[in-house]
């Protein structure tokens, strides 16, 4: 909220620049490049690494357009138009791949968002503050363990023998390799990710929650509304802002899947499942190194990515006169 | 808190207590078979079904077969080098960029915060920043897991937020006495921020010593590999030949699914003991985080 403020004082600064003649503008640089010479000399790393990482990558995306080849480098290899798009967009596996994609995010909206607002209206009702304090150091635990080792553990728990399989076949269900059938993969994606992701998403709302004033609290009391009352019309409209902010954001990323999970645990038998775009990527382009074509498949997620966000963003500011920027 | 519970209340109370302790069990007890089992007997742990209340015998065999390969003390030694010096890149280049964007009047701060933001929201994606690490000749050095992510811009923008609630006061009365810009960054703005600081170097730590997709992809050479790209040999290409090296005419399955285990408590046990110490800053670190929003 700052920021936009800040913003806004300088937006109102600039406008006033524009309306001086040019003269005065190039004065006005002038001086305050003089001014600020040491803050530009220290903005030149920052602006350099932006610039190399960040918008190197960007303009090297016009690969997508092109026939590239490492020889010939970016400018010397010959232009295919929208070539790559089309034989992505007629493939088979376009169908499979916006559809997986689609729907591990959907079931993480379903799922692991509320998830969060769940734990923290619940631990918000403990009536012990030291057990609070171990429930909640307990579940942001698992958020620090590598992704890398709690892949590990799914593969280990979900085997044959695993752990998983012991409890199934306790009551007389059948063991099977879980990671081998592609109908548990969404399942297996969407758990996990809420059992290392819950405790630690919570600590937003609770900061939410910690800001409703207690006044409010006081007032229902009076009102004779009880606790059920007070979490339905104090509580949840107190961090209703945060929800909304949050949810958006995970709107605007309804096209991005954490790929690197999806890498460690999937295999070629459930690929009908477990591939989203940027495994097909990942595998296209530096598996295979097709690096035209899976540039081409990249820049399209990120293409709708960006626009989600830019709607979702918009939708925001009808409704809630809340915004990302 | 004088007014009386209903029965209804002392219900929801006692089902809610049961949720968090089942909560509790839920996100202890992988952790803690995982730990019973790589002490446990392999013979006796392969046999075994169901749930693991306690080891099965008590051995530190698997243990010092993990230790004894040379790939992951290697892998350690990497992995120190990437956190150490990433996260010192990191950090210098954070709060450059954070102290740049905190002044106040700057006639480019707009656009330079808009050429910043942006990337936030857009970027060339996978194969055209891996062609560009590869042209740039980093690919096979530990570099390129140090260099392409320097800064991350959330981290930035969080440092940023803290350095303008600095009071202005402060700043001008150096001013007053005659400090220039790199004075009152280094005797003002960072000596203020120390605690934001810390929060972020230890944002950065635990990602570098978690990370392994960009060494995945950027790493050819084994003995560059850090621990986390040995781990995922190890643990789900269940790659335990070379750890197993040397123990012919044995049994070596129920030994491979003991170093399993084992692997997985030595690289995370560090991260699980200094974790209670350091918890209270990482939850500042995302209500930092959380005001900006």
């Amino acid at each position: 909220m700052a920021k936009s403020a800040a913003g806004k004082v300088n937006g109102n600064v600039v406008s006033q620049n524009s309306k001086i003649n040019k003269n005065n503008l190039r004065h006005v640089i002038v001086k305050d490049f003089k001014k600020n010479k040491m803050i530009y000399l220290l903005a030149v790393p920052v602006l350099a690494y932006y610039i190399i990482f960040h918008y190197g990558p960007m303009y090297g995306v016009i690969i997508a357009f092109k026939n590239f080849t490492p020889a010939r480098g970016i400018l010397g290899s010959p232009w295919v138009g929208f070539r790559w798009f089309q034989e992505f967009f007629s493939s088979y596996y376009f169908g499979r791949l916006l559809r997986n994609t689609l729907l591990i995010n959907i079931y993480s909206l379903i799922f692991s968002f509320p998830a969060p607002i769940f734990l923290a209206l619940l631990l918000n009702e403990l009536r012990n503050q030291k057990f609070k304090k171990v429930v909640q150091t307990i579940s942001y635990l698992p958020h620090f363990i590598s992704l890398v080792v709690i892949c590990g553990m799914i593969v280990n728990f979900t085997a044959r023998d695993g752990i998983l399989n012991d409890i199934i076949a306790f009551f007389g269900g059948e063991r099977t390799t879980m990671l081998l059938r592609p109908e548990l993969f969404r399942t297996i994606y969407v758990a996990s990710g809420i059992w290392q992701g819950v405790g630690w998403g919570s600590i937003i709302y609770l900061a939410a929650l910690a800001g409703i004033d207690i006044e409010l609290y006081q007032a229902a009391v009076i009102d004779g509304a009880n606790r059920w009352h007070q979490v339905w019309h104090v509580t949840l409209p107190g961090i209703l802002p945060t929800i909304v902010i949050l949810l958006i954001m995970r709107i605007g990323s309804l096209m991005s899947v954490g790929y690197e999970k999806i890498i460690l645990l999937y295999n070629s038998s459930i690929y009908e499942t477990a591939d989203v775009i940027s495994t097909f990527v990942y595998r296209k382009g530096l598996l295979e190194a097709n690096y035209s074509y899976s540039s081409a498949v990249g820049l399209f997620n990120s293409v709708i990515n960006f626009l989600l966000l830019i709607i979702a963003n918009w939708i925001s500011r009808k409704v809630n006169e809340t915004s990302l920027w | 808190m004088a007014i009386k519970r209903s029965i209804g209340e002392k219900i929801f109370d006692a089902f809610n207590i049961l949720a968090m302790i089942f909560l509790i069990i839920v996100t202890l007890y992988p952790l803690l078979y995982v730990i019973f089992a790589s002490v446990s007997t392999p013979s006796r742990l392969i046999k075994h079904e169901g749930i693991l209340l306690a080891p099965l015998g008590f051995q530190l065999g698997a243990y010092k077969l993990v230790f004894r390969n040379p790939m992951i003390t290697k892998g350690y030694l990497n992995t120190l080098f990437v956190v150490t010096v990433g996260t010192t890149v990191n950090i210098i280049m954070t709060s450059l960029g954070a102290y740049v964007l905190s002044r106040k009047g700057l006639y480019w701060k707009n656009l330079m915060m808009f050429i910043i933001v942006f990337t936030m929201f857009f970027g060339g994606g996978m194969i055209p920043t891996y062609l560009l690490v590869r042209s740039l000749k980093l690919t096979d050095t530990l570099w390129a897991l140090i260099v392409p992510g320097a800064i991350s811009t959330y981290n930035m923008i969080i440092m940023r937020t803290s350095f303008m609630s600095i009071p202005d006061s402060l700043e001008e009365s150096a001013r007053i006495d005659g400090a220039k810009d790199l004075t009152i960054l280094f005797k003002i703005v960072i000596p203020l921020s120390l605690p934001v600081i810390a929060v972020m170097i230890l944002f950065y730590g635990v990602g570098h010593w978690n990370a392994w997709f960009s060494a995945l992809i950027y790493l050819r050479k084994r003995e560059l590999y850090p621990l986390q790209l040995i781990l995922r040999e190890v643990l789900i290409s269940s790659d335990t030949t070379q750890m197993l090296a040397g123990l012919a005419g044995m049994d070596l399955e129920p030994i491979a699914e003991t170093v399993k285990y084992a692997t997985i408590v030595i690289a995370t046990l560090p991260i699980l003991c200094i974790y209670p110490f350091l918890q209270k800053y990482f939850v500042k670190g995302v209500m930092i985080g959380a005001l900006k929003g």
